[in-house]
């Protein structure tokens, strides 16, 4: 029997009368790494928001440590989960440190405004995402690259068990998208933190997750371990890609050679 | 990576204090401005009490408060029954309005959002008309009850009506959120329904009534006395009280709604409690003193600047506030040769911060 630390069940999330979400159920298990793909539009980030009652469940609910996530306060639910939501927006003129130190929020009470551990993680959160040098500069004065491990300095500073993190590698280059991603993992091993995020790069998202979560038209479409998940049939049926996906030479992981459209089913190796 | 660009806003570090389980934050800066602010205060009502009428020397001033042995009792009189109110109220009006504005700018994240746009200063101003109109004593004025309750409790419903209601027109439900853009618009379409209702409240009452109650409404101290001021006092106090309180959440508030939710702040209490202080400060500031024009747009933004936070410090914001209308009374009620109501000098001083704030939003979104 696995340990779930989150999960949802039969979850429905919407706005405004338009479904997006319908009758999910997933677990994630503490300590693992789960990544959602999915095309534009087919309920991702909408899943990551109701993971994090960022949204308001239509129907079903959410479980955290198994118990509904209503019913935690803000406060609380903040000490165990950090949220990177997709473009976050900070007051302007606020540095880096100012950005960083807000993740204590929730452990903060107004005698205790900044406490020896409230620093401690500012500063270890600072040094995790190597932006230590830039403590004292303003956000709006960095480049992208900078602003977007900022922002999930500030996830750190939480210290919250589950990390749920929307396109985290948006904005940045490919090494710094890797450099994120290595901090990722990084966090799961070492400090045992249970990730949940959304990436786009089927080949990254497969090289750094435990398991891959596919979805289509806020359905679970295929989950698993990378290697049973990205396979051509599951581009093909998922995203309408035509690619050919090959074990990356390092660890075997399935990396994904995209065909232009329109080619031959000859690279669908037998889809159905 | 290159950290060679430095920060615009050069500040004072942050000092933290440490004791056991208890740790506070000092920012010098703030400290330092809020003290200058707490001494300008002090100079503007001094002032206020030595020219406001007949010149007193400052010696009499200070002996018509201490009151020692020997004062006159006219100088007793004259400081404390008949200067002192006004004072009193241009200082707590101005403090109320300020915070007010802090607040709904906060809540509203936009510079404009102040509760003279949002509705809220029109709407009391309609609750303390109708009073004013419809329950005045004709020539004698308001007298007693009426004036001393019926006119702040009538423009603390006006003022939560209409604030209230923008606010309700201003939320998409569905989505958790609070539209800043169409809570200004409503806003304005809020404050002029409140402007025509009270234009046509002023057809309908006495003219003296009438006549009194423009004069109040353009935003003026004249003849405030102990009994319209204590009350307010006792309920304006605790107000900004609990706004000091309520000043922790601001900071989060100012990021969008997610981001604060994912960091703890329950917007779904602190969103309501923070318009609700607002507005009910913007009811107390504007019966003591009418709705003074500009104070709540301009002092919010002056603290920032002067703090170099992020988010206007509201000590030094009601500290400003009341130094400002202080002043600007002073200035328009006694040393101009012809005496004006306070609230046509704030805007006078107030419109030119606004142009230039609307210049400056262009040109950064251009």
């Amino acid at each position: 029997m696995t340990h779930s630390i989150l999960a949802a069940e039969r979850l429905s999330l919407g706005f405004e009368g338009r479904t997006v979400v319908e009758e999910l159920s997933l677990q994630f298990e503490q300590g693992s790494v789960t990544t959602i793909i999915g095309p534009n539009g087919c309920g991702k980030s909408t899943l990551l928001k109701g993971l994090s009652r960022l949204l308001k469940p239509t129907a079903g609910r959410v479980l955290l440590e198994g118990r509904d996530v209503l019913s935690f306060s803000q406060r609380e639910l903040a000490r165990r989960v950090a949220v990177l939501p997709q473009t976050p927006q900070a007051p302007s003129g606020l540095t880096v440190t100012e950005l960083v130190t807000r993740g204590r929020h929730p452990r903060q009470k107004w005698y205790q405004q900044f406490s020896a551990g409230d620093e401690a993680a500012v500063v270890a959160a600072l040094a995790a995402t190597d932006i230590t040098d830039l403590a004292d500069m303003a956000l709006d004065d960095l480049s992208g690259g900078q602003r977007q491990r900022a922002w999930i300095s500030l996830a750190l500073a939480q210290e919250s068990d589950i990390l749920l993190l929307d396109e985290p590698t948006t904005y940045l280059d490919l090494a710094h998208q890797v450099e994120v991603l290595e901090l990722v993992r990084r966090l799961n091993r070492e400090l045992g933190r249970t990730v949940v995020m959304v990436l786009h790069d089927i080949s990254l998202a497969a090289r750094y997750s435990d398991r891959i979560v596919a979805l289509r038209g806020g359905r679970v479409e295929a989950q698993g371990e990378p290697v049973d998940v990205v396979t051509p049939e599951l581009l093909w049926s998922v995203f309408g890609l035509r690619a050919q996906v090959v074990p990356e030479p390092s660890e075997g992981r399935p990396h994904v050679i995209p065909l232009g459209a329109g080619a031959d089913d000859a690279s669908r190796l037998g889809a159905a | 990576m290159s950290a060679t660009v430095t920060s615009p806003r050069p500040r004072l570090r942050p000092r933290v204090l440490r004791a056991g389980q208890v740790s506070f934050v000092l920012r010098p800066r703030v400290l330092l401005v809020g003290l200058l602010a707490v001494a300008v205060l002090l100079l503007a009502v001094l002032a206020h009490l030595m020219f406001a009428g007949r010149p007193l020397s400052l010696g009499d001033v200070l002996r018509g408060l201490a009151t020692p042995a020997g004062t006159p009792p006219r100088l007793t009189l004259q400081v404390q029954e008949f200067r002192l109110p006004r004072t009193v109220a241009g200082a707590l009006a101005g403090a109320c309005l300020a915070v007010s504005g802090a607040l709904t700018q906060n809540v509203a994240r936009n510079p404009l959002a102040t509760p003279e746009i949002l509705g809220v200063t029109s709407g009391a101003s309609l609750g303390a008309v109708s009073v004013l109109v419809l329950a005045g004593g004709g020539a004698g004025g308001l007298s007693g009850v009426a004036a001393a309750l019926g006119l702040p409790l009538a423009a603390a419903a006006g003022a939560v009506l209409f604030g209230g209601t923008v606010f309700l027109l201003a939320f998409r439900r569905s989505q958790d959120l609070l539209d800043s853009n169409r809570m200004v618009l409503v806003g304005l379409g809020a404050t002029a329904v409140a402007t025509s209702l009270v234009t046509w409240m002023l057809t309908l009452g006495d003219v003296s009534n009438a006549a009194q109650a423009l004069t109040w409404m353009s935003g003026s101290l004249n003849g405030r006395d102990w009994d319209a001021v204590i009350p307010v006092v006792a309920v304006a106090l605790p107000l900004l009280l609990l706004s000091a309180m309520a000043g922790r959440w601001l900071l989060l508030g100012s990021f969008d709604d997610n981001t604060a939710r994912s960091l703890g702040l329950p917007l779904r209490v602190t969103r309501p409690a923070l318009l609700l202080l607002a507005v009910l400060l913007a009811a107390a500031g504007t019966v003591l003193a009418g709705p003074v024009a500009f104070v709540a747009l301009v002092c919010p933004l002056a603290a920032r600047h002067v703090t170099g936070a992020v988010v206007p410090p509201l000590g030094v914001t009601a500290l400003l506030g009341a130094a400002f209308v202080v002043v600007a009374d002073l200035v328009a009620g006694f040393l101009l040769p012809h005496a004006l109501p306070v609230g046509v000098l704030t805007t006078v001083l107030g419109a030119p911060v606004l142009i230039a704030l609307v210049l400056r939003s262009q040109r950064r979104t251009s």
